[in-house]
């Protein structure tokens, strides 16, 4: 293994290392443009250019593979002026048009110049003016060539991770240009990644054209829960501006790097699917009756639905579930867990539910028909089932009350009349079983839908509970390879929503049987000590990077 | 702490001091009528007497550097000059401009605001925003001081009153060449939403502001406190055991 020292560190790397990747593990950031961890490496941009002792001319880090006794040094006076000439020659033909420019903010080149550059312009030349300004590439992507400095990063992207080859730089000399393969259009399930990997603003992004300037932009890290994957994301939102893009919160999602999971990068379907966060939400709980309802009976499903209080819709959610339990008949009433709940509140719901009233929870969910691919996605298009399955599959005490294999399904039940109450977590039931047993289900049980959207279920239900979506509550996911992720509350539920925890423990409350744990943090203890697959998991062991179930194997869907 | 002055022998014989106060302003006064009396017939020029400005009928002449009421300056085709670039936005400290960017139908200007609002109300009149501005876009030199209105609402320019400074609340007509947020127009989103658009919204979850609501709260917390539901026996130590652990 050979031993280098890089600005008077020492470091041992393997063999084959490069220059760069020995300086990123002692924290040195060496600058760069073409190289990308990711993808296949280039060494045309040249400003990764270091002074390499008893090496006639400096070397690219990015290329150079270290040798044993190797003597680096990344901030000398030689390094420094090549950097400054680098970035003059990338500059020569680079509009000024940074503030219309989206990448603003975030552009490795204002940064590197002005760390690096701060020279005074000598270009007295005519710029070379590309073709036309900014055009849209593909569904997702817009491409500026006069922005682009030829780094290649998109071309080895779409060579390499998506396998689809729709970009590539044409001509030569001064006049080699990014575009795309002529009669092809970059609408492949991945291209917004090419946005991401852009260090200029030559490929920025159509959703978040012109919506925010980034320096607005909060950050809060999480799960995308556009699918099983549960590739690690940030939440990019704006809260003190809602006029930007007409009062939603989110503005765009960025991939965030997990090395076990999606690495660098995200899918389109996951990336623009945070529009739903801020679009037919539920603000408000709603109720058939304009106060209580009758005990024991159920409200005509063509009644009209009045907006309640929290306290009167939960008190009458009590008390639902209290007269049940007088008249002996919780074995009537069944509760769909949905696996877009996290671990925390479904564990919640089961110790209420399950544990302390008895009542049936059925986890196996209708799934509806989607395809996945053989790189990111998946066909569940739910980010926690293999937590739901982990978290109920234990408790098939002696009530019985988790179905097996072949009973039927909750939700047939209650249509077949079986049942005299149901409480619907985030399912659709008129999207998993049509309109039709939705409706009897809504003519024959007290339907009760907690969720965070409008929907033909919450508009058939008979109490109405709304609750916060992912990005506004703490918790953790599992995904497909039961790796427990952590999604972190990135700002407060919408005003008249209230986070799932909060629904649960409120309604334990309410039925005298109040959780000693509140917060995620404290649930999710309890998980740990009493769900053998979750055993040992903390949010401290969990980090930035999540971890695996400790009976990953064992746990199947 | 300060501490008063004593007063001298001559100054607490008052009379001095009277007569020296009355001869400092009829100093004044002798002086601003015998130059104005010059003035009238021709001399004097270069000296200057005090004077009153009738104001409102006659303004004061301001100076040409002045920071007075915003506009927006404009490219020859009528659309503004501004990119919305949004510097102006990001380095106002009080916050008072709003823009929402669109795509301009010349892609070599790309970037033009479809709404531009400055609340005079809030406005500080630093001139930040005109330091900041990369495109000579905005401009405090309308020479405007006298900015007085109703309500708060009308203390706000939209794009209508920056571009042309000549006009105040209530525009009639809009005769802006380009497609924007109007609300001469009965646009409902020139104003832009103060909160998130979401449909009524309640603040905290058992607040009752919608009306009718009070009953609603008023029933639920007559109802007494529920009882503890009796769970099955054994059951209560492995429900808690859980729940604790």
């Amino acid at each position: 293994m050979p031993t280098l020292t890089i600005d008077g560190q020492q470091v041992t790397v393997p063999p084959g290392t490069t220059i760069i990747q020995a300086a990123d593990q002692l924290g040195i950031t060496i600058p760069r443009y073409c190289y990308h961890p990711g993808l296949s490496i280039a060494g045309n941009c040249r400003i990764c250019l270091v002074e390499v002792e008893k090496a006639p001319k400096l070397q690219i880090a990015c290329y150079t593979p270290v040798a044993d006794g190797m003597v680096v040094h990344t901030g000398s006076d030689k390094t420094l002026k090549a950097r400054q000439e680098v970035l003059e020659f990338l500059l020569a033909n680079h509009p000024l048009d940074c503030p219309v420019c989206d990448q603003a903010g975030e552009c490795e080149l204002q940064n590197y110049y002005m760390d690096h550059g701060r020279y005074e312009a000598r270009f007295l030349e005519q710029k070379v003016k590309k073709s036309k300004k900014a055009t849209p590439i593909g569904p997702t992507v817009m491409l500026d060539q006069e922005r682009c400095i030829l780094c290649s990063r998109c071309v080895r992207f779409t060579d390499e991770i998506s396998k689809t080859s729709e970009l590539g730089i044409f001509h030569r000399g001064d006049h080699a240009e990014l575009d795309v393969v002529p009669g092809r259009a970059l609408d492949n399930a991945y291209a917004g990644n090419v946005v991401d990997i852009c260090p200029v603003g030559a490929l920025t992004d159509r959703d978040f054209r012109f919506k925010a300037r980034v320096w607005y932009l909060s950050s809060s890290p999480s799960v995308c829960p556009g699918c099983s994957r549960g590739c690690n994301i940030e939440i990019h939102y704006v809260l003190d501006r809602p006029y930007l893009a007409d009062g939603a919160r989110v503005m765009r999602l960025k991939p965030r790097y997990n090395p076990a999971v999606n690495q660098w990068w995200m899918c389109d379907e996951g990336r623009y699917g945070y529009k739903a966060i801020d679009r037919a939400r539920l603000v408000q709980p709603m109720g058939r009756t304009q106060g209580l309802s009758p005990q024991g009976t159920v409200p005509s499903a063509d009644s009209v639905s009045h907006p309640l209080v929290w306290d009167l819709a939960m008190t009458e959610a009590a008390q639902h579930l209290q007269e049940a339990q007088t008249r002996n008949q919780l074995g009537q009433w069944g509760v769909l867990p949905s696996p877009q709940m996290t671990n925390e509140e479904l564990f919640l719901a089961r110790q209420l539910f399950q544990e302390r009233l008895g009542v049936a929870c059925d986890g196996r969910v209708a799934e509806r028909p989607a395809t996945g691919d053989n790189f990111l996605m998946t066909a569940d298009k739910s980010p926690n089932r293999r937590g739901m399955a982990a978290i109920f599959s234990e408790t098939t005490d002696q009530k019985g009350t988790v179905p097996q294999g072949d009973s039927p399904l909750l939700a047939e039940r209650a249509a077949a009349g079986e049942l005299k109450g149901l409480i619907v977590f985030d399912h659709d039931l008129v999207a998993l079983y049509g309109e039709a047993v939705a409706r009897t289900v809504a003519q024959r049980v007290f339907l009760i839908y907690v969720g965070s959207h409008d929907t033909a279920t919450s508009r058939l239900a008979h109490l109405v509970l709304p609750s916060a979506v992912y990005a506004e509550k703490d918790g953790t996911f599992t995904n497909v390879d039961g790796r427990v992720q952590r999604i972190v509350k990135a700002f407060e539920p919408l005003s008249g929503a209230r986070g799932g925890l909060e629904i649960v423990a409120d309604l334990a409350r309410r039925l005298g049987a109040a959780f000693p744990h509140t917060t995620a943090a404290e649930v999710f203890r309890a998980i740990g000590a009493s769900v053998p697959a979750f055993q040992g998991l903390t949010y401290e062991t969990l980090g930035a990077h999540g971890a695996p179930l400790a009976t990953a194997e064992a746990v199947t869907v | 702490m300060i501490r008063k002055r004593e007063l001298t022998f001559w100054e607490r014989m008052y009379l001095p001091e009277i007569i020296r106060g009355v001869a400092l302003t009829s100093r004044h006064f002798v002086r601003n009528l015998a130059i104005h009396t010059l003035h009238a017939v021709g001399l004097a020029k270069h000296r200057s007497a005090a004077v009153t400005y009738q104001y409102p009928e006659q303004p004061r002449p301001l100076a040409p550097r002045l920071r007075t009421r915003h506009r927006l300056t404009l490219r020859e085709d009528g659309t503004p000059r501004c990119v919305a670039c949004m510097m102006c936005e990001t380095v106002c400290p009080a916050r008072c401009i709003t823009i929402v960017a669109g795509e301009h139908p010349d892609p070599n200007i790309e970037k033009y605001p479809t709404r531009f609002d400055i609340d005079l109300g809030v406005c500080i009149y630093c001139g930040y925003c005109v330091e900041a501005c990369p495109e000579d876009a905005i401009r405090m030199d309308t020479q405007i001081l006298d900015i007085a209105a109703y309500s708060r609402a009308e203390m706000k320019l939209d794009l209508h009153e920056l571009l042309n400074p000549s006009l105040r609340k209530p525009v009639k007509a809009c005769s802006l060449p380009f497609p924007h947020r109007c609300a001469v127009r009965g646009d409902p989103h020139a104003a832009g939403p103060e909160q998130p658009l979401h449909g009524p919204i309640f603040i905290g979850g058992d607040v009752t502001r919608a009306a009718g609501m009070e009953d609603q709260a008023q029933q639920a917390r007559q109802i007494e406190a529920p009882h503890p539901v009796p769970l099955p026996s054994g059951e209560r130590e492995k429900g808690e055991g859980r729940g604790n652990g």
